[in-house]
């Protein structure tokens, strides 16, 4: 309080102000006159400190960025080299239960109760991280995108089905046993003329939710026959072996009104999904095919 | 300063207290041994509880005390609290809040004086000080004398035992967390895996001694946000501290009393010789009336009595005492104690209340308890046959030592399928569930309608879960929702 600043450039207007009792730096302009009042010294320690701290960290650590990328730090640190310890003690700390979900048969994980939370909670995060984006967070799917928790299975509900398809993803042309089904475009390639798709249409949505079309026909249900029972069944129950859906149900992946049946025999074909082997580790794909079972039951 | 105008006396005054050193003198006394006593005691819980063993059964730790993060039980002797009664420990901290206004209601800041860890343990530091560095008078003069060899070896021996009195006290906080004597042997044996406990150690001893050895009274009148709550809920009716000005004023030497009275003129009974302000632990000078810095505890009355004793005056000129009964000696009328007040009336039927409240519903509660968490991504799903079907998880918490069984029912929707994934039923459609000694699980239950759907929207459920030996069933509401 009873320093002055050294660098008074008129040393001879020093004074101690009248009102404040404080002394002044002898600057002054237009009579408004600086009042010395350092800062306490504790302050600047404190800034001192951080300032050396503040150096001490860009050499320490990576921190100037240079033409070709940044400077190392000495200690050459990498927070992707952390993240990647953390990981790995993750997984001494998850080892001896992931360990017997390696070895265990997936319906023996699905039986004891221990696994299966254990499986749950390990699926639900893979879940979360590689399938939610399709097939929606809780596997409530999409117009397109398969419904998890629903009893309708396009490549089968069972256990190995689930691993199989996750495993090998469908029409996924990097994986030789991916799941492979096509169906025709029937309208795209002059199959069918519009007036007949249009009766197979009616045909198949006979046991849709609300049945708002035209009453099906005889001509609707021979082209069925002719051209759809194949792969779809007689009685259009479908067939998981080819990947065909079954229609006579009221669950629809493509949706169930009229004009999203007819976009589908009209331009055939069918949705994509990754082959997760390789990508995921077989403990993850394990635990996946447990949650992914359990979340409507499965078959 | 060499201004003399009327704003210099402003200026003048330090924002911030110049830093000075306390001293204070020992004495002895009534306070100063029921002081000892709480000391002594609230030490000895501390430093010793962890090692009481109280048996719970194969399953449990046997530990009176253990606060058991991994498994995220607490236990308290007969007392088990699960993470979801975390509310019992919202009551005990009501009505620890409670109970400080109580206390403060009857006889102000006995807490700061008496319990306090700040003074229990800066109390403990200071008793080891005096006894390596003497007392006040020769720690005066050894501070401000020279480095000789004596003053290092003291001032070493004294931060020594201080540190290894934080290192005890750090060390018994961990002990609280885990199996007391099993840690013990691993911290000592220097096992891998507990590293936190070395942590926790370090953090608590570096506080310990830096509260108790350094900072002392300096948390009471900075850091502590007591006193200033504390003077906003005393009253005239609680006993304080207090100096009898009215008996002690004016002050003067013992001889010159004497021969005041003698001549019958004025003369109190303070003879000014400074032993109130010698023995405070936060430097007050009670006889300036009721004040922040003042803890309550007592040590003052001790140094007063004594000296009133050698002067063959009555004691108490400093005593606890009660701002209306200096008023009213003030008025010549008689001094009065009341410690039935609405005010101390209302906390301690409070603090009943509360306590009884959570006393009944420990004993009643559950040892069985069942959570129901709905599907909400999807809330329902549409199947094949039209039929609707609507996922749950169910939590099932055992606190029982055994291993139990329970049957699970739906009602509620006519024709439910009801079905838990990995559980399949019995002959009779009959879903058992075993859920493990003190144990939780969790199961993925799906009920589903075929064909006709239930009425649309939210139908109302209730789970039934039945102990399988006891019969006992716990019920759980919630809905079937059918878009």
């Amino acid at each position: 309080m009873t320093t002055m600043s050294e660098d008074t450039f008129d040393k001879g207007k020093v004074r101690i102000d009248e009102v404040s009792g404080t002394p002044t730096t002898g600057h002054e302009w237009d009579g408004i006159e600086e009042l010395n009042t350092p800062l306490p010294r504790w302050w600047v320690w404190t800034f001192a400190v951080t300032v050396i701290w503040g150096l001490a960290y860009t050499i320490v650590y990576p921190a100037w960025p240079t033409l070709s990328g940044g400077t190392q730090g000495v200690t050459a640190w990498h927070s992707r080299e952390q993240v990647a310890s953390e990981v790995a003690d993750l997984q001494v700390q998850r080892g001896p239960v992931l360990d017997k979900i390696k070895d265990a048969p997936l319906d023996k994980i699905e039986a004891d109760p221990e696994l299966l939370a254990a499986a749950r909670t390990v699926g639900k995060v893979a879940f979360a991280t590689n399938c939610a984006s399709c097939h929606g967070a809780g596997g409530q799917g999409a117009k397109g995108y398969a419904n998890l928790n629903d009893d309708d299975w396009i490549w089968g509900g069972k256990l190995a089905d689930i691993k199989r398809t996750i495993e090998h993803g469908v029409r996924w042309d990097a994986d030789k046993e991916t799941h492979v089904s096509a169906m025709p475009a029937f309208g795209k390639d002059g199959i069918l003329t519009p007036e007949q798709i249009s009766a197979v249409a009616d045909h198949v949505r006979t046991y849709a939710e609300t049945p708002d079309s035209d009453a099906p026909t005889a001509e609707g249900e021979k082209l069925y026959a002719d051209n759809c029972a194949a792969c779809h069944g007689v009685d259009g129950k479908g067939n998981p072996e080819l990947g065909a859906p079954a229609l006579y149900d009221q669950v629809w992946l493509y949706g169930s009104d009229k004009p999203s049946v007819i976009a589908r025999i009209v331009n055939g074909g069918g949705a994509v999904m990754p082959a997760w082997k390789g990508k995921l580790d077989d403990t993850t794909i394990k635990a996946l095919t447990v949650y992914v079972h359990s979340l409507g039951g499965g078959q | 300063m060499s201004s003399t105008d009327t704003h210099h006396d402003l200026v003048d005054e330090h924002i911030v207290e110049e830093a000075r050193r306390i001293y204070p003198k020992k004495v002895d006394g009534h306070f100063r041994h029921i002081k000892w006593g709480i000391q002594f005691a609230t030490l000895a819980i501390y430093y010793f509880l962890p090692f009481v063993r109280w048996h719970r059964g194969p399953d449990a730790p046997s530990q009176a005390v253990l606060v058991d993060f991994p498994h995220r039980r607490f236990y308290f002797f007969f007392i088990e609290i699960w993470p979801q009664e975390v509310y019992y420990l919202t009551g005990l901290l009501i009505i620890a809040a409670l109970t400080l206004f109580l206390m403060n209601a009857v006889a102000g800041r006995i807490w700061c004086g008496y319990m306090c860890p700040q003074t229990v343990w800066t109390d403990f530091y200071m008793t080891t000080e005096r006894w390596i560095e003497g007392d006040a008078r020769d720690r005066i003069k050894l501070d401000n004398g020279p480095w000789t060899l004596e003053k290092i070896r003291k001032k070493i021996a004294k931060h020594f035992v201080w540190i290894l009195i934080a290192w005890w006290t750090g060390g018994v906080w961990v002990l609280y967390f885990a199996d007391a004597p099993t840690l013990v042997y691993k911290l000592a044996t220097l096992q891998p895996g507990v590293g936190e406990a070395y942590l926790w150690i370090g953090i608590l001893t570096f506080t310990t001694y830096v509260f108790a050895g350094w900072m002392r009274e300096k948390v009471c009148l900075h850091a502590c946000p007591w006193p200033r709550i504390q003077a906003a809920l005393t009253d005239e009716y609680a006993l304080n501290v207090t100096y009898r000005y009215d008996r002690g004023e004016p002050r003067m030497s013992a001889k010159a009393a004497t021969a005041a009275r003698a001549h019958g003129a004025a003369a109190g009974d303070c003879v000014d010789c400074g032993q109130c302000v010698a023995v405070c632990p936060t430097g007050v000078d009670i006889r300036k009336g009721a004040q922040l810095g003042c803890i309550q505890c007592g040590l003052c009355i001790d140094a007063c009595d004594s000296v009133m004793e050698k002067l063959h005056r009555p004691t108490r000129l400093i005593g606890y005492d009660t701002e209306m009964n200096l008023k009213r000696r003030e008025c010549g009328e008689a001094p009065i104690y009341k410690p039935l007040r609405v005010r101390t009336v209302f906390y301690a039927v409070l603090i009943l209340a509360i306590g009884g409240f959570m006393l009944v519903t420990l004993a009643t509660r559950d040892d069985m308890h069942v959570n129901v968490l709905h599907d909400r991504n999807p809330l329902a799903v549409r199947l094949k046959d039209g039929g609707v079907r609507n996922g749950y998880t169910l939590r099932f918490s055992n606190k029982k030592p055994d291993v139990r069984r329970f049957t699970l029912s739906v009602a509620g929707v006519p024709g439910a399928q009801t079905e838990v994934v990995g559980v399949p039923p019995d002959a009779k459609g009959q879903v058992t569930i075993e859920v493990g000694a003190d144990q939780t699980r969790e199961a993925r239950v799906l009920l589903s309608t075929h064909g006709a759907p239930a009425a649309k929207g939210q139908t109302p459920i209730v789970f039934t879960v039945t102990d399988a030996e006891t019969g006992v069933a716990t019920e759980v509401k919630d809905v079937f929702i059918t878009p």
